[in-house]
């Protein structure tokens, strides 16, 4: 990505983590240029391993040659080096506690309950159906009627957490039967207006990419 | 523990010997914030006013400022570096390194807890590999914290240290669990839990390692594991 002023960022990431896309939808949104590299994650990087020597995971940021990991971590990090630019968080420490809270709610539970779901074979997995359909509508609660979960501030950090998983939904209906239009409606439509946004659809993965590749995944463990 | 009621409208609700509370009650002395401490009976059950200040997860710690609820002990303890600046921040001023306090606490929430668990809970080829594990964990915290006198290093005492203090006292019983003694795994920490331990903060909320041994002596009754 061609630089004006160059302010030293380097992501390394793989387009297929929504790990990743938050990072690539935050430094959108705060306008931030920086070098992105592809990571071939079947064929770790030098870099990536010297760099995330404990997880060996994407994404890493650097900054100036000093790394920063975790996805969350790495968004606030990009509002605290870089205040001049749109914050993610709100000002209000309750609120930003609030965001910080589902934001690891997504982390544990959205993705945790996702993986489980494409990973076992056989009938439905009603549990996992079940323990999805209650995330999705705890989710929705949190949202409310808002625009977005960042409510007054905006599209910010939680809305960034989620979005990644928004174009999962259609896959959990086509796979597992969770109908989040139905089960969430409001949280299908505030996806739907996340999608509005170029930061978002510039960077994460369009539905049917999400299931070409979750196809591509179960073939490849023998489920059908 | 403070127990009057507080002029910060302060209210822990808590478990006497969660790590994950102690964070808490460790971050409020280090601000001399005074505070109602409610102890919620875990193994009784849970009480009405947790589940509702907790309704996602249910558990403690919850801290409530003013009735409002703020859940998760690191994302608690960063509410307090904000919401009362003018108190000692736990957090470096400095965003790299806030960006490495993170991930040193999210290391230690991801790993120590469970791993130390699994030592005790399981037995066989499974207990053998938590303790592998466990060094591993200590080892690399050992690399992280290197010469400097606490995790915060020239911020001094700081959210690494509130972080992983609480786990000192479990020290003992990993090392009866895992038959290993954190001394010679990792001296550095072995040195720098005896130097925390005497923090006024940290000695005031943490119990002694026999009783955080005869607390998993209950756990293991209750769970039916011999």
């Amino acid at each position: 990505m061609a630089a004006e002023k160059n302010v030293g960022l380097v992501l390394l990431n793989s387009s297929l983590s929504p790990f990743g896309q938050r990072c690539s939808i935050a430094l959108a949104e705060k306008g931030l240029p920086h070098e992105y590299v592809e990571e071939d994650l079947a064929a770790k990087s030098d870099l990536l391993l010297r760099s995330n020597p404990i997880y060996k995971q994407v994404p890493v940021l650097l900054h100036d040659g000093r790394t920063i990991i975790e996805s969350l971590i790495i968004l606030q990090y990009l509002d605290e080096a870089f205040p001049d630019t749109r914050p993610l968080l709100p000002t209000d420490p309750y609120e930003r506690a609030q965001a910080r809270f589902w934001a690891d709610y997504v982390d544990k539970k959205v993705y945790g309950c996702g993986s489980r779901l494409y990973m076992v074979k056989g009938e439905p997995q009603v549990p996992a159906n079940i323990e999805m359909a209650g995330i999705l509508k705890t989710l929705e609660g949190e949202l409310g009627e808002k625009e977005f979960f960042g409510g007054e501030h905006g599209f910010g950090f939680l809305d960034i957490a989620l979005v990644p998983f928004s174009t999962w939904f259609e896959s959990f209906d086509k796979f597992w039967g969770v109908g989040v239009a139905e089960v969430a409606p409001k949280l299908a439509a505030w996806a739907a207006r996340c999608m509005e946004r170029e930061s978002v659809s510039k960077n994460v993965f369009s539905p049917e990419k999400v299931s070409d590749f979750i196809g591509e995944m179960r073939k490849d463990l023998g489920i059908e | 523990m403070a127990s009057e009621k507080s002029s910060s409208d302060l209210t822990l609700l808590d478990f006497w010997v969660s790590p994950f509370g102690q964070r808490v009650r460790i971050a409020l002395a280090e601000k001399s914030l005074p505070y109602e401490y409610v102890e919620e009976d875990l193994l009784a059950g849970k009480s009405d006013r947790l589940l509702q200040s907790n309704p996602v997860h249910k558990k403690i710690p919850v801290l409530l400022h003013g009735g409002k609820p703020v859940n998760e002990s690191l994302i608690i303890v960063q509410y307090l570096d904000e919401a009362f600046p003018d108190t000692p921040s736990l957090l470096p001023a400095d965003p790299y390194a806030r960006a490495q306090a993170r991930f040193w606490a999210d290391y230690v929430d991801k790993k120590v807890y469970d791993c130390g668990s699994r030592l005790w809970k399981l037995k066989g080829e499974p207990q053998a590999q938590a303790r592998a594990e466990m060094l591993e964990i200590l080892k690399t915290l050992e690399t992280e914290l290197g010469d400097k006198e606490f995790f915060g290093g020239e911020h001094g005492f700081g959210f690494v240290d509130a972080a992983f203090a609480p786990f000192t006292p479990w020290f003992m019983s990993y090392e009866k669990y895992g038959e290993f003694k954190v001394a010679e795994v990792a001296p550095k920490i072995a040195a720098w839990a005896e130097r925390v331990g005497k923090r006024e903060s940290v000695a005031k909320s943490l119990y002694s390692p026999d009783k955080v041994y005869d607390f998993i002596g209950v756990l293991k009754k209750m769970y039916g594991i011999e």
